[in-house]
């Protein structure tokens, strides 16, 4: 019963202030019996790759509504791939139109959870990746 | 408001009827075992003179334009003149935004509301690393006075009142408009308009701080002052629930935190020696319309009462100006859904006559679309039209404070208002709302998190959502910013930049930096040093150095 408990990093790329998502699914990933860290705003790729590495963390999970994901997104990929975290698991959420999803998905990232989804689908996604 | 003798014949009446009540439940089993407002406040089934025994109605009503001004800050209203239909636009380039705002002047909108992209709001440059993805995206991107100029080609700025959504660097944008309006052959004291400038909302929530609290308040504060003296009409902050209440708060909390972020404000001009007649008729507000429909009409009645009660009361202002607090309102972005974005339309409607019945000044009504992206030009024309039908089809304009007098709406004002001075009892008694940033993100933060779990269990109906879902095909004809934006504007301000006097514009920063050491007025030195085309960049570059930045706790 000494199971692992899953580390998240729940992080805000980019220079946008709304984390009331952020801040949600992180408190539902908490109390659905996950380590959580959250980053707080203004976080560069360089940054969250670096605190992901730092916390050792299974999964690191974007938040983005400016619309700067197409950029960002793919480059926190990229970064956890060059310093050998490749297996960390990347999702997002945000204001995220439909039609850039491929791209994103085809960049490294996992799955992208749009308005409206339960917290429930979110916890579960996660507890189902990462046994 | 009722003689007792009424009073009594109703409480027996209601006696009598309750037990009858109690018998219909029985048969006809309510809907939920619990019904009440999203702030937390009971509903019950019915109100009466016997929720109001308490109250005198010259006290806590009066009447429209006067003290305490819950039935609204103007003796006629709408009557006349409507409220300022004033739609949020700007995206990508300054070329774009000036298209834009042109097309919606031609349709009817009566005045202007600036969106300004991240890195603006931010203080950055748009070549800045940290601007990288998200030039133009949100706003248009604004470095210097030259795309200002573009930004209000061919819009006179002596006849239109612009309202700007900018906070932390508002002083140096509201120094390019001055030099822009000047260029176009105005005065100072012909423009009119209204700049955010609400930076403790900011640390709050909504995250485009630069500076911490102490030179921030005295920016503001210079910015009070200046404006007091060169141009009066301007509204020199818009002090902000809206964001509090996109984040999560209810709307009791969106009342409190609000004002008592009013209170920080106004402390800070009267500590800086200013008179608060000579500021306060310029302070104006910003809330939110949610969904809660007659909950949003009772908030806008008691924020009016509350403003008036400190500004009198607490800060003694003399003047009746003083005491109004007008403000402008915006539906609730965060209403909006992704699934069935048509049924948008109507969210936006009913929370648009929520405003309007609470008597604001000034109305953005958000587009279908905004769950999914930028709105079009499509959706922000419906959205527009909604205003219309509110304001000239429905009659609701015809008279002051129509739901003013129900046992309901009153009732609910005063609970509004009551649990408002409790959350204003507990941050005054934290040292105000610079030293309660953290408490009153922890309080909206459980909100947010309450809000979403009633959603996730099915307490609160979302149309769309958890409730009525459909098979639907993606959307289309959504606004998309051209990636381009980014690469152009840069181009742009790399070739004005190397087009300036270097001399002329390094002698103006170092004013910058001398009078920021100093205890002068910036506004001044802002106005010089953007006339000379020095960037929004450089000048917060050198505040940056100059006062260091604001560090966000973690809260949630």
């Amino acid at each position: 019963m000494s199971e692992k408990r899953i580390r998240v990093l729940v992080a805000k790329p980019g220079l946008d202030g709304h984390d009331r998502g952020a801040k949600v699914i992180a408190q539902a990933l908490r109390d659905g019996g996950m380590e959580v860290v959250y980053t707080g705003l203004r976080q560069t790729p360089e940054q969250i790759v670096s605190a992901a590495l730092q916390e050792d963390v299974d999964v690191v999970g974007m938040s983005i509504l400016s619309g700067a994901h197409a950029t960002l997104f793919p480059e926190v990929v990229n970064l956890l791939r060059a310093k050998g975290a490749g297996d960390v698991l990347v999702v997002g959420g945000g204001i995220i139109p439909e039609e850039d999803i491929p791209a994103l998905k085809a960049a490294g990232v996992a799955e992208i959870f749009g308005p409206g989804t339960p917290l429930a689908n979110v916890v579960n996604y996660i507890k189902d990746k990462i046994k | 408001m009722f003689k007792q003798d009424q009073l009594d014949k109703i409480a027996t009446k209601k006696e009598k009827w309750a037990a009858k009540l109690e018998e219909t439940v029985k048969k006809r089993p309510e809907r939920q075992a619990e019904f009440a407002v999203d702030s937390g406040i009971t509903i019950n089934t019915v109100y009466t003179p016997l929720d109001l025994a308490d109250r005198d109605y010259d006290k806590d009503l009066g009447l429209p334009g006067e003290y305490p001004f819950t039935r609204g800050v103007q003796p006629n209203l709408y009557r006349g003149r409507l409220w300022t239909m004033r739609q949020y636009a700007g995206f990508g380039s300054a070329e774009e935004t000036n298209q834009r705002f042109r097309y919606l002047l031609e349709q009817g909108q009566t005045g202007l509301s600036c969106a300004f992209d991240l890195p603006t709001q931010i203080g950055y440059d748009s070549d800045h690393p940290l601007a990288r993805g998200e030039v133009g995206k949100v706003g248009v991107a604004i470095d210097s006075l030259a795309d200002m100029e573009t930004l209000f080609n061919q819009i006179p700025l002596g006849k239109v009142s612009t309202s700007m959504t900018i906070n932390a660097p508002a002083g140096v944008l509201l120094a390019m408009y001055i030099a822009c309006a000047e260029k176009q052959g105005f005065k100072k004291s012909e423009i009119n308009g209204t700049i955010q400038n609400d930076v403790i909302k900011e640390y709050i929530c909504r995250g485009t701080y630069i500076l911490p609290p102490e030179p921030s308040m005295r920016l503001i504060s210079n910015i009070f002052e200046f404006c007091s003296k060169e141009i009066p009409q301007w509204n020199t902050i818009s002090i902000s629930g809206y964001h509090i209440r996109e984040a999560g708060a209810t709307a009791a909390q969106e009342i409190a935190f609000t004002l008592a972020d009013g209170i920080a404000y106004v402390d800070a001009a009267i500590k800086s020696g200013l008179d608060v007649d000579n500021f306060g008729p310029r302070l104006s507000f910003f809330f939110n319309a949610h969904l809660n429909f007659l909950e949003e009409v009772a908030k806008f009645r008691a924020a009016r009462r509350v403003w008036a009660k400190i500004m009198k009361e607490r800060f003694g202002a003399k003047s009746p100006r003083s005491w109004t607090l007008r403000f402008h309102t915006q539906t609730a972005g965060v209403s909006l859904t992704a699934q069935q974005p048509m049924v948008n339309i109507m969210r936006t409607a009913f929370e648009a006559l929520s405003a309007v019945l609470g008597g604001t000044q000034s109305l953005h009504t958000n587009s279908y679309d905004e769950a999914l992206a930028l709105p079009s030009d499509a959706s922000v024309m419906i959205a527009l039209r909604t205003q219309h039908v509110i304001g000239y089809e429905i009659g609701v304009c015809d008279l002051v404070d129509p739901l003013g007098g129900s046992y309901y709406i009153e009732s609910l004002t005063n609970s509004l208002e009551e649990k408002a001075l409790d959350y204003i009892a507990k941050i005054d008694a934290l040292g105000g709302a610079v030293k309660a940033i953290e408490y009153m993100q922890k309080e909206i933060h459980n909100s947010a998190y309450q809000y979403q779990l009633a959603i996730d269990n099915k307490k609160k109906t979302v149309i769309g959502v958890n409730r009525f879902q459909m098979e639907e095909a993606p959307p289309t004809g959504l606004l998309k910013v051209d990636l381009s934006v980014g690469d152009i504007q840069v181009a742009k301000l790399t070739k004005m930049k190397a087009g300036r006097d270097q001399a002329k514009v390094k002698a103006l920063l170092e004013k910058v930096r001398t009078t920021a050491m100093s205890e002068a007025n910036l506004m001044p030195v802002f106005i010089d040093a953007v006339k000379e085309y020095v960037t929004l960049g450089e000048i917060c570059g050198v505040l940056r150095e100059v006062f260091g930045e604001y560090k966000q706790q973690i809260v949630f």
